[in-house]
């Protein structure tokens, strides 16, 4: 595959897309704890919030919701700030919006991986660390989270996958990723399959490290096959 | 902030239009899909590892890259190759619209058929047994025990498949396309109201999934009778895609 020399913009592209899936999956996580904790709250008011989160999410496109944000979220904000008596031009970047509309969706999607293996979970754990005299947020940390980390994660790791490919919408925003990269180049050399083919492998190598690692954080946080081979 | 709910009414019509496409595109590729995918999902569940390698290879890919990449691919990607433009398929893939069908229908065929070898291979394995034992040949039991067994298994699994797909259909508007996402777009750029228009949008794709959802329950309901219907996307599944979970 002869890429010109296009191939360092490609590999600039493909690390902004890294950084944007890693910093989105950061704020997902957060969103999907708080959403599987509204979730199973016993406020009903919370129980409704979390439900309302995750079907609207879930049921709006992740591009309506990169272009709400990028176009919208800027209108929202000067509104908000004239309260505070600020009418200058407020944008909000490629990226902010980016990492805004991907943590929301995973968020949505993680709210329910971290709800069953919250489910999942035997009501013991909590009533032996509340015997022990731990406060709530300690059996939280330090009992329970670990052990849903363990159930949750085989479905997070094919969450952030699909992360992982969503990024490259935030392409249609103009963020400099591997996506738009390779737009840039095809247009310049006139061989846009070259160039797309070459951000697919590159999307393929980083799902495949993407699955490595999850399959190895499974065996870190499974104490059973840490040991010998039973 | 000067919110403007008569640019929704103005405008709804041309939102509606929108929607037809879209709901046309999700059809259309869905039944494409879903015929490329039953073949895909039967080689993949054979015990020769050559017939094996395809639907892998094809899988791997389609799942692997994004959506978008796939649709640019077809679009953008085909006019490099002279020989292409020389040749009868030109006619279909300088249209937008088909190159949409394309990407989509290829792209819900490789989750599709990882969703029916779940299925398959979720089917207890004393029924596949006991057509042996009644001496069905292969294709026999392939027709009669395993495909609609499997289809019964994979039902609500595929009900949330085809509400991802909805969303997937929003790329159309990327290639000049003027699905329900593609109409917003040129509405706003024309009003420069991106939140009440989005918002339209956004209320319509909710309605449209409220109705696959509800449509996909009576299939199942019907299809799953025998078993006292209980809505569930098996763990199999969910495992396939977290994201097909209820």
């Amino acid at each position: 595959m002869d890429l010109q020399g296009f191939g360092h913009l490609l590999l600039s592209g493909a690390w902004v897309t890294v950084k944007l899936a890693l910093t989105s999956l950061a704020f997902g996580l957060l969103f999907g704890l708080i959403g599987a904790a509204a979730k199973l709250s016993k406020f009903r008011f919370a129980r409704i919030l979390g439900t309302l989160y995750t079907t609207l999410v879930r049921g709006i496109p992740e591009l309506l919701l990169v272009l709400s944000i990028y176009f919208g979220g800027s209108m929202l904000l000067m509104w908000l700030a004239s309260f505070f008596g600020y009418t200058d031009y407020i944008e909000i970047s490629a990226f902010a919006a980016g990492v805004a509309a991907l943590s929301i969706a995973f968020g949505a999607y993680a709210t329910e991986v971290f709800r069953a293996a919250l489910i999942e979970l035997p009501k013991g754990q909590w009533e032996s660390a509340y015997a022990l005299g731990m406060t709530g947020p300690q059996t939280f940390f330090r009992i329970i989270l670990p052990q849903v980390w363990r159930l949750a994660l085989p479905g997070l790791g094919n969450l952030f996958q699909v992360l992982l490919k969503d990024t490259a919408l935030v392409s249609v925003v103009g963020l400099d990723e591997l996506m738009r990269q390779a737009y840039v180049a095809s247009g310049s050399t006139k061989e846009p399959f070259t160039f797309y083919m070459a951000a697919a492998f590159i999307y393929l190598g980083l799902t495949a490290i993407a699955t490595a690692s999850t399959m190895l954080m499974e065996r870190a946080s499974n104490p059973v096959s840490r040991g010998s081979r039973a | 902030m000067n919110w403007d709910w008569s640019v929704i009414l103005k405008y709804l019509p041309r939102l509606l239009e929108g929607t037809w496409l879209t709901l046309e595109l999700v059809a259309i590729s869905g039944l494409i899909g879903i015929a490329l995918a039953v073949p895909l999902a039967l080689m993949r569940v054979s015990t020769s590892p050559w017939v094996r390698a395809f639907p892998f290879a094809y899988i791997f890919f389609f799942r692997g890259t994004p959506l978008l990449v796939q649709i640019f691919l077809i679009y953008y990607g085909a006019s490099q190759f002279e020989a292409v433009k020389q040749s009868v398929f030109w006619e279909i893939l300088r249209q937008p619209y088909w190159c949409a069908i394309i990407a989509f229908s290829m792209n819900t065929a490789a989750y599709s058929a990882e969703l029916i070898r779940g299925a398959i291979q979720a089917i207890p394995r004393g029924e596949i047994e006991a057509a042996e034992a009644l001496g069905m040949s292969r294709p026999l039991q392939v027709r009669r025990i395993v495909l609609p067994r499997a289809f019964g298994i994979v039902l609500p699994a595929y009900g949330n498949e085809l509400i991802l797909m909805l969303k997937g259909s929003s790329l159309a508007s990327t290639i000049t396309l003027l699905d329900l996402t593609g109409m917003a777009r040129t509405i706003i750029a024309r009003t420069y109201t991106p939140l009440e228009i989005f918002l339209a949008a956004g209320v319509i794709y909710l309605l449209i999934s409220g109705v696959f959802i509800g449509c996909f329950r009576l299939l199942e309901k019907r299809l799953n009778r025998y078993q006292h219907y209980r809505h569930q996307v098996p763990t199999e599944l969910t495992k396939i895609d977290p994201r097909l979970q209820d």
